[in-house]
């Protein structure tokens, strides 16, 4: 029989792969945003699976929101980066320091 | 084993191997592909777990939207990809170390939680025995109708806010100046001359 454990299993581990692939693409943000996705496609495999373990459809409900955020943080983000690379012809994180923040 | 075991172990599968080569794939546009398997196999996981609806979200917003996006800004960009991907190797022992370390947290807070007394009565919304679709319809065109709203509004402002950064106007092109022609008088646009013959102006 497969438990809530499996799927807390599974969204770890999918964490964990975001997280990793935030450190090992520090220069491709293409592959950053899309490490991003998979941290809150794990989230969300959390929340379904509580909310379904539970029987409570709270935690689907957040899930819609998650998701909205997820698609307008990618939307957002992909347009800074088409518009970062029309002016400076590269997509290397590293050379983000116009501001000198 | 049964069906829904076999099935779960699949997906599970499929999406933990998805979201791998995304990580590690040379080839952005193979990235973005794996990046499709994943969401798909979650969607997969979700209808395991009784949420038909928002799989089949996972997979219109997810798969038809944002992949999608992804796919366009990779292909439409000219990138030199294999200079991005050389420094790879520097970062992968620190990356190791992170992900190791959050993966012991991870299993240090998942072996030792347990359910609240009690927690059957403390539901916020119990599901029922209603659809999974219509039970989620209900909830959020009622309790939760105004988060529904500000989510409406944040795509809204995501949308504007692409459209603004991206838009450009080209100085070099010829368009349509709708003012100029409403104020086109044509009185002035042509002038009649008399010619008398033999003359010339």
């Amino acid at each position: 029989m497969i438990g809530i454990e499996h799927y807390l299993t599974v969204a770890a581990a999918l964490f964990v792969i975001g997280i990793f692939g935030l450190f090992l693409n520090r220069k491709n943000i293409i592959i950053l945003l899309m490490s991003i996705e998979l941290i809150l496609l794990s989230v969300n495999i959390n929340f379904v699976a509580f909310s379904s373990f539970l029987n409570d459809l709270v935690g689907q409900v957040f899930t819609l929101f998650v998701l909205t955020v997820a698609a307008a943080e990618a939307a957002i983000g992909l347009a800074i980066l088409v518009c970062f690379f029309r002016n400076r012809g590269t997509i290397d994180v590293e050379d983000v320091n116009v501001m000198k923040g | 084993m049964s069906v829904a075991a076999i099935a779960f172990y699949c997906f599970a599968l499929t999406t933990v191997a998805g979201g791998l080569f995304t990580v590690v794939s040379r080839n952005p546009v193979h990235s973005v592909l794996w990046l499709i398997l994943s969401f798909l196999s979650s969607a997969g996981l979700f209808v395991l777990l009784g949420a038909e609806f928002i799989a089949m979200l996972l997979m219109i917003v997810y798969v038809g939207a944002v992949a999608v996006l992804f796919l366009f800004v990779v292909m439409m960009l000219d990138i030199d990809f294999a200079e991005l991907k050389a420094e790879m190797a520097k970062y992968m022992p620190l990356a190791l170390l992170i992900g190791v370390i959050i993966l012991l947290q991870l299993a240090m807070a998942y072996g030792s939680w347990a359910y609240s007394d009690g927690f059957e009565t403390r539901l916020a919304a119990p599901q029922g025995d209603m659809q999974n679709t219509a039970a989620l319809g209900l909830l959020v065109y009622d309790k939760y109708i105004m988060l529904f709203q500000l989510a409406g509004l944040i795509l809204l402002v995501a949308m504007i806010g692409a459209i603004v950064l991206t838009l450009r106007h080209r100085q070099n092109i010829k368009r349509q100046d709708v003012l100029a022609q409403l104020y086109r008088d044509p009185a002035k646009a042509m002038e009649l001359k008399d010619i008398k013959p033999g003359q010339g102006l």
